[in-house]
């Protein structure tokens, strides 16, 4: 809904994080990691565009909230242990 | 140079003149050839053109008598002051100006103003344009330099002192 | 108290007065004089503020914008190749609605490299939001940047503003400015606080993405807040006069305009030169007058519109050209005169490129030559002066 240029402010603002933007929901693509192959080398972590994987204990864990389902983790994993499935399957 | 009319400016501005000075710069570096101008004046300064007719010049190296017209535009009433070697004959110069000679390489050094092999000559000029401008005394001139000197002020002041008592009038 | 100083040195001292927070600049002739004397300032704690150096002039403005987002009155200065490197950010200055103060010293652009004086460095800049003052003299370089605060900090501008010099003819002149004092500069310009700002612990995002349903109303506000710029302007000049005695001439200073057959419009340190020239004109007999465009954003539509009524010719002199059109002021000067019933003839001067001398000489041939054409009717709209090759002499 288009406002009044009475009501807005002189430039556009954003009081609320952009956390609330669950991208998660834009995936097609879900990354699974098959933790039996991790070698914790971190470079998932280190590459993954949008921060969204931790480390525990090494490992990653991915927030499927924001992951976007790029598949960079996946390409970048010298190990082969995440592989990218269609969101619905597995 | 720009120094110098900078030190001109400021003291004619303490003897309630209005003043403008400024440089043009072929290359914006210690020691390449500049000019600088000045205007003095009872009224409030608005030309911002260049000045192409002075009623003075001063030169600050005697090496340029050989490469430009410094007499160029000159009013016929006109007051030439040149930094010459002390005892050294003056070139060929048309007669119909009025020429004042100082060495202030010489004084300039003997006050350690500059490098003994690189003297800086602007305020000992100075005191000496002060002896032949009918505007300006010495006496702001000296406290124009001492505004203007960013170290040895006093030695300075002695040395646009003695360029003053030591210009002479010379015909060419 | 006067002082004698250089157009670099009255614009450091305008930051100064104003009492500017943060300073991010990068040197570049001319204007590098500004830059270390600001450092100056701040090194000796004369100035209580950041003094940011940084590695170009787009990183400068970017520093500038954050720190003004935070809510400090910033200043910068550049000139010429430093100034169209920052053209991306000076878009966001006045997109993100922050009343930065800068300094041009404006400065022909390369090739042919120069370092002299013409427009074409600010002229590129004029759709970007931000205001633009052309300044004449020395004086009027610190004033503008005091008053600039004052105009542009009102919530209802919001816009920067750029503060413009010639290169070398106002950089490097030494000439007698009045150095106002402190406390009353203080009086007439108060602390700068925003309605809004970064702060920390309260998250914000600034310049946002906006949809085409929008984005309209967005820039429709910038130009609310350029439009009543123009008033604002005045009436900042009038308060600044009550206090400090001293004017420049609004939007556009007419010299002697009142009776005049034909007047030279004009901008920067030519139109002082000009003053001169209409002096000595007038005492020969000849109805002649100046109209100073002192700023160029918001262009003082009203002004030249009204003085457009009055004369039978109006010579607009650009000191850069805009290739494929004409000079800018003279395209912007020609549109205001649209609207009047007995249009005077116009005719656009091109001089002074990259620092050739415009000399009263060229300037009284100039107003000659207007009162020719106003007579006849001019034959080209656009005539370049003083240039080698052509066959007419200016000199």
């Amino acid at each position: 809904m288009t406002k009044s240029y009475e009501e807005i402010p002189l430039t556009p603002i954003s009081d609320t994080p952009s956390t609330i933007n669950l991208t998660g929901y834009w995936r097609v693509m879900r990354p699974v990691v098959d933790k039996s192959k991790c070698k914790k080398c971190t470079i998932c972590w280190k590459f993954c565009p949008d921060g969204v994987i931790k480390l525990v204990d090494g490992e990653p864990v991915i927030d499927l909230q924001y992951c976007k389902g790029c598949g960079v983790c996946s390409f970048e994993c010298p190990a082969k242990c995440i592989i990218m499935v269609k969101e619905g399957d597995l | 140079m720009v120094v110098a009319s900078e030190v001109l400016a400021k003291a004619a501005f303490k003897m309630g003149f209005e003043v403008s000075s400024f440089p043009f710069f072929g290359v914006e570096r210690r020691g390449a050839p500049v000019t600088a101008y000045a205007r003095i004046d009872e009224h409030p300064i608005r030309n911002k053109s260049s000045i192409y007719e002075p009623d003075y010049v001063v030169v600050l190296d005697s090496s340029l008598l050989r490469g430009i017209d410094i007499l160029e535009g000159l009013k016929p009433s006109g007051k030439v002051l040149i930094n010459y070697p002390a005892g050294k004959k003056l070139p060929d110069l048309p007669q119909r100006y009025k020429y004042f000679l100082i060495d202030a390489t010489s004084i300039a050094a003997a006050h350690g103003i500059g490098s003994q092999t690189a003297p800086i000559v602007n305020t000992a000029i100075m005191g000496a344009f002060a002896k032949i401008c009918d505007k300006v005394a010495l006496e702001p001139v000296l406290e124009s330099i001492r505004e203007v000197a960013p170290v040895k002020e006093e030695e300075n002041v002695a040395a646009a002192k003695e360029a003053y008592e030591r210009t002479t009038e010379a015909t060419p | 108290m006067r002082e004698v100083m250089t157009g670099n040195y009255a614009s450091a001292y305008g930051a100064k007065l104003a009492r500017a927070e943060v300073i991010a600049a990068y040197p570049i002739t001319p204007q590098t004089s500004i830059v270390e004397k600001l450092a100056d300032f701040v090194t000796t704690g004369e100035l209580k503020a950041q003094f940011i150096p940084v590695e170009s002039e787009h990183s400068a403005m970017a520093a500038c914008i954050a720190a003004e987002t935070a809510g400090a009155r910033t200043y910068t200065a550049t000139s010429s190749h430093g100034l169209t490197l920052m053209h991306e950010v000076l878009i966001w200055a006045s997109g993100a609605r922050l009343p930065i103060v800068m300094t041009n010293v404006s400065r022909a652009m390369a090739p042919p490299w120069s370092v002299w004086v013409d427009h074409m460095d600010s002229i590129a800049q004029r759709d970007t939001g931000w205001l633009q003052f052309f300044c004449q003299s020395n004086q009027e370089v610190l004033d503008t940047i005091i008053m600039a605060y004052k105009v542009c900090e009102s919530s209802g501008i919001m816009l920067p503003a750029m503060v413009i010099m010639d290169a070398f003819i106002q950089s490097h002149t030494s000439e007698p400015v009045d150095l106002p004092d402190q406390e009353l500069v203080d009086s007439f310009l108060p602390p700068y606080s925003p309605d809004l700002k970064i702060e920390v612990g309260k998250p914000m995002g600034f310049g946002s993405l906006v949809k085409p349903d929008q984005y309209m109303e967005f820039r429709y506000k910038a130009m609310l807040g350029m439009k009543a710029a123009r008033d604002r302007v005045l009436r900042v000049e009038r308060e600044f006069k009550s206090i400090f005695g001293r004017e420049h001439g609004g939007l556009l200073e007419r010299y002697e305009c009142d009776d005049a057959d034909v007047v030279l419009v004009a901008a920067g340190s030519v139109a002082a030169t000009a003053k001169d020239v209409v002096d000595s004109m007038r005492a020969k007999g000849h109805r002649v007058g100046l109209a100073r465009i002192r700023s160029f954003r918001p262009f003082p539509h009203d002004e030249i519109r009204a003085l457009a009524g009055k004369v039978e010719g109006m010579a607009v002199l650009d000191r850069s050209y805009t290739f494929g059109a004409a000079g800018a002021m003279f395209t912007e000067a020609r549109a205001s005169a649209y609207s009047v019933q007995k249009r005077p003839v116009m005719k656009n001067y091109i001089a002074g490129l990259g620092g050739r001398d415009i000399t009263p000489r060229i300037l009284e041939r100039i107003f000659e030559d207007i009162q020719v054409v106003s007579r006849r009717g001019a034959e080209d709209e656009v005539e370049w002066v003083d240039v080698a090759g052509l066959q007419r002499r200016w000199r």
